[in-house]
């Protein structure tokens, strides 16, 4: 009874995904033709009906395997192997590499003369990245610490957030080559690996904002998990901007309406297809902190098979944009330069670092979100492809960094490098 | 035998760590891991047959001291990129270990197949847990390290390159790990 509940709820919710007409029309996943026989495998296992477990209908069949997660290789691509030729951008764009050795780059943020900072999550190191007459320098300015995946920067210091603890280091561009001590301000978060590490930013109120991600796939989060908080820079004052956010690794603030706007990847384990990841919104007048779901709603109209009974999707703020299922939607950053076409002026740059929990792999590029006046959704499409080639990756992009003549910067942690993407008429 | 071992890896330590070849490194290695790469010494786990990528990841983790082990991050301090490449490669090559002891009571078998169904163990680390990529073989890995590892990744104190591991180590309840040890150790 429990299994058929279960399997309807999914019916009804992929054929209201269906019909909702959503961002990225996907052609139902045909059986992959390209998928090789499936060597003789033992009969297939059913999903587990532990409901606890996190790993609730999950399939254990030979084609399982491709569901594993696919982490990069852990030493840089040397300049000379980087994907490059591989990569696609509209005409009149260009595609070249900013860096390289720049292990597991992850975050970027710019500092106001120019300075690159890039952390990484599976290795423990922080780099600076300085550029003189078109030439790049990386240096490792931190090591030893835990996922340092977050970066950010005001009025000369930089930010760094581990994941359980955010510094700051004063006066970093002076001290490159001997960067000073950092002083912790800020600890109160939880050490679980799981949605750990963490994109940091400081918004036009110039508060620090901190994400908490879910502490597993779908848990009922305790109430410090799954969440945006937000705090003055020396860590006081901290509190909660959103709720209900199952884990964000990227957001930005509109240039126009100064309303937050943030990133959010969708449960595992469901299906290929659902639920999507999803562009949220946060009023920048708004009193208290919207609720956007988790666990019980996923992507504005999809209640969980196992904690939505008896909820309803109703209850819950709604995405302003379906960003497609397991791409794994991070860095985001609103466009201000004036290098690119109009029509990217105040459009929103997002990377999708690519699906593992997907047969058919998807993402693995940067699209272009364009928002109505309003700041409602009006389009998406791809920026920069070719990342993923014949459902194996070339590499995966992280973040975006738009940069002072206008080129945005594309970190890509399974190369360790940094691309730049400029235009010329 | 351990003594020996130990006495060979301070000799590999003292000895500076430049101008070695892959080579004449592998000795030192196997002085500890065993002389096919399968080991024989409580604590001091298998290499042999493990995916080379798994084992580059590890070494890599291991000279840059993101993965605490006194002995694994002295003996990994100072190598480059390639000796690391080198050593991963030759331990990748050698025969995996094959279960040896008695063979498991049926209960004990049944208990631990379906701890490994439950927690879907080889959806990751492939059928016959025989790893792939960056996931470690499993199968007739030694027990006592089987249970460390799991017991380290469930307290976060091994932080996996990917923290995949550690998401999954959440769940398997305390008294499953013994269980699971055995039954992976003992697979054939
Ligand atoms: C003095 C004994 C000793 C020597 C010599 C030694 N190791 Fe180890 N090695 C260990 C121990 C103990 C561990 C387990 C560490 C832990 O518990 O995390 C280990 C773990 C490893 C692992 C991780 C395996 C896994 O399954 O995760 C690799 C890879 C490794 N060693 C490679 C090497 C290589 C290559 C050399 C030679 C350069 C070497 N070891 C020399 C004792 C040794
Ligand atoms: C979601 C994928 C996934 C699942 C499911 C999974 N593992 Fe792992 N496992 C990994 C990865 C990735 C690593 C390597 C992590 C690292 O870098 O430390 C790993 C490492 C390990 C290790 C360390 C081995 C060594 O040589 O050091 C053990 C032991 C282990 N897993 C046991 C298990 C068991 C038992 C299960 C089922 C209860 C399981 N794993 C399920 C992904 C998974």
């Amino acid at each position: 009874m429990k299994r058929l509940m279960r399997s309807l709820n999914v019916a009804v919710a992929l054929s209201a995904l269906l019909t909702a007409g959503v961002a990225f029309a996907q052609s139902p996943a045909a059986p992959a033709a390209d998928a090789p026989a499936a060597p003789a495998a033992p009969a297939p296992k059913p999903p587990t009906t532990d409901r606890q477990s996190t790993l609730f209908g999950q399939p254990q069949t030979a084609e399982a395997a491709k569901l594993a997660p696919v982490a990069g290789p852990v030493l840089p691509t040397p300049l000379a192997k980087l994907p490059l030729a591989k990569l696609h951008v509209p005409d009149g764009f260009k595609v070249e590499v900013y860096a390289s050795g720049v292990g597991n780059a992850r975050s970027m943020r710019l500092s106001d003369k120019g300075t690159l900072f890039v952390g990484s999550r599976v290795l423990d190191k922080v780099y600076a990245i300085t550029s003189e007459n078109g030439v790049q320098t990386v240096k490792v300015i931190a090591s030893g610490l835990h996922r340092p995946n977050g970066v950010a920067f005001h009025n000369g210091s930089l930010f760094v957030a581990e994941l359980s603890k955010i510094w700051r280091y004063d006066d970093i561009e002076a001290n490159l080559d001997h960067p000073p001590k950092p002083t912790l301000i800020y600890d109160d978060l939880p050490k679980d690996e799981a949605h750990g590490w963490k994109f940091i930013s400081i918004g036009p109120d110039n508060k620090l904002y901190v994400p908490i991600g879910s502490p597993g796939n779908i848990t009922m989060p305790p109430s410090t998990h799954a969440q945006i908080r937000r705090m003055d820079l020396d860590g006081k004052n901290v509190e909660l901007v959103a709720t209900g956010v199952r884990n964000s690794v990227g957001f930005d603030w509109s240039p126009i309406t100064k309303d937050l706007y943030f990133t959010n990847n969708g449960r595992d384990w469901v299906s290929e297809d659902i639920p999507n990841d999803t562009l949220h919104r946060v009023s920048a007048d708004s009193k208290t902190p919207p609720n956007f779901g988790f666990p019980f709603c996923h992507q504005g109209n999809f209640t969980d098979p196992e904690f939505g009974w008896g909820r309803s999707c109703d209850e819950f703020a709604k995405p302003t944009a379906l960003l497609g299922p397991h791409v794994a939607s991070l860095g985001m950053r609103f466009y201000t330069g004036d290098m690119f076409p109009a029509s990217y002026k105040n459009a929103i740059f997002i990377a999708r670092h690519g699906s593992w929990n997907r047969t058919k792999k998807l993402g693995g590029d940067i699209v272009v979100v364009k928002l109505k006046e309003d700041g409602t959704f009006a389009s998406m499409e791809p920026f920069m492809t070719g990342f993923l080639e014949n459902n194996k990756y070339n590499g995966r992009p992280v973040d975006v960094q738009p940069m002072k003549d206008g080129s945005l910067l594309v970190s890509d942690d399974w190369n360790g490098a940094v691309y730049r993407v400029s235009y010329a008429k | 035998m351990r003594f020996a071992a130990i006495c060979l890896a301070l000799v590999g330590l003292s000895a500076p760590a430049m101008a070695q070849t892959v080579a004449e490194r592998l000795p030192t290695c196997l002085s500890c891991h065993g002389a096919q790469g399968i080991s024989d010494t409580p604590g001091i786990p298998s290499l042999a047959g493990q995916p080379a990528d798994y084992l580059l990841v590890q070494l890599v983790l291991f000279r840059d001291k993101q993965r605490v082990s006194e002995v694994m991050n002295a003996m990994a301090d100072g190598l480059s990129d390639d000796d690391l490449r080198g050593l991963a490669d030759s331990m990748a090559k050698l025969a995996p270990p094959k279960a040896s002891g008695p063979v498991l009571e049926a209960a004990v078998l049944d208990q631990g197949r379906g701890l490994v169904e439950k927690y879907r163990c080889g959806s990751c680390h492939a059928a016959n847990l025989s790893g792939q990529e960056q996931i470690p073989r499993l199968a007739a890995q030694r027990e006592d390290y089987l249970g460390k590892q799991l017991t380290d990744y469930k307290s976060n104190a091994r932080a996996g390159y990917d923290p995949a591991m550690n998401e999954v180590a959440q769940e398997v309840q305390p008294a499953d790990i013994p269980v699971l040890a055995k039954y992976i150790a003992n697979l054939r």
